[in-house]
């Protein structure tokens, strides 16, 4: 029960970027606990048991994804534009310097502040994240996993995994900076 | 006036995390290091940009809601009596 209470939240929450609503992401998470335990015999060590269980999410959410195709929101159907500044253009000036500089972020480190908004503000901002972004930031910052395991599970090659990865963390950032300021 | 191969503050925002993961060749990681130690804003940028990174790793330790829980016990015993 402790590796469920540990992963469960991030199960869901990935799950929630195939399907079309919390339930069916519960719903897959379930079964994913359930393939977990039916197949532990069959777990070789290859990987490190928490990929492994990822790796099963996936491959559930993305079946039952295919299959609700019809009624997935049409926001998670949006591209996830490559190659956009993931800075607003607007705060440098031509040459590139910055004109509107962050300014430093006072008081306690943001971790600390997770048991009041910013929890929220951060979870509204991995919630509005294309799809495949939010399901690198969970994996990789969330969870933990490396970015090799990352680009496995997801099954996307490195370079891109990075390159959501950025654009997902530069968005936080960004809502972070737009609470604090 | 802008030294040939120097980084704009503009470029580094988009190189942070290939940076931090440790993915940008030595002579760019160079400029990069050498673009932040005159450059307060864009080392405020990276620092930001480490401090989400560490959030977001204490943002995991999420609890299970308790009809989750309840329904995942009721689908473990199923499995239990399978």
């Amino acid at each position: 029960m402790e590796l469920v209470e540990r992963h469960h939240a991030a199960l869901v929450r990935l799950a929630q970027s195939f399907v079309s609503s919390r339930a069916v992401a519960e719903e897959v998470a379930q079964e994913t606990w359930l393939g977990v335990l039916n197949g532990i015999d069959r777990f070789e060590g290859r990987s490190s048991l928490k990929t492994w269980i990822f790796r099963i999410l996936v491959n559930r959410a993305k079946t039952r994804g295919e299959r609700e195709a019809r009624s997935v929101p049409f926001s998670s159907l949006a591209p996830e534009a490559d190659g956009e500044p993931t800075v607003d253009p607007d705060r440098f000036v031509r040459a590139g310097a910055w004109s509107s500089p962050p300014r430093p972020w006072e008081g306690e480190p943001v971790e600390r502040l997770l048991a009041g908004e910013a929890r929220d503000v951060i979870d509204a901002a991995i919630e509005m994240l294309p799809p495949v972004q939010r399901q690198v930031i969970t994996l990789r910052d969330l969870e933990g996993l490396e970015a090799a395991e990352v680009a496995d599970v997801l099954e996307i090659t490195d370079g891109n995994q990075r390159v959501l990865l950025h654009r997902a963390r530069a968005r936080v950032r960004q809502a972070l900076e737009d609470y604090l300021s | 006036m802008r030294v040939a191969g120097e980084i704009t503050c503009r470029e580094l925002v988009e190189l942070v995390t290939d940076y931090l993961e440790g993915a940008l060749p030595a002579d760019q990681r160079t400029r990069f290091e050498e673009h932040l130690a005159t450059c307060a804003w864009c080392a405020t940028y990276l620092d930001q940009m480490r401090q989400t990174r560490r959030a977001l790793g204490a943002l995991a330790e999420d609890s299970v809601p308790i009809e989750a829980r309840d329904a995942l016990l009721h689908a473990f015993r199923g499995w239990n009596a399978a």
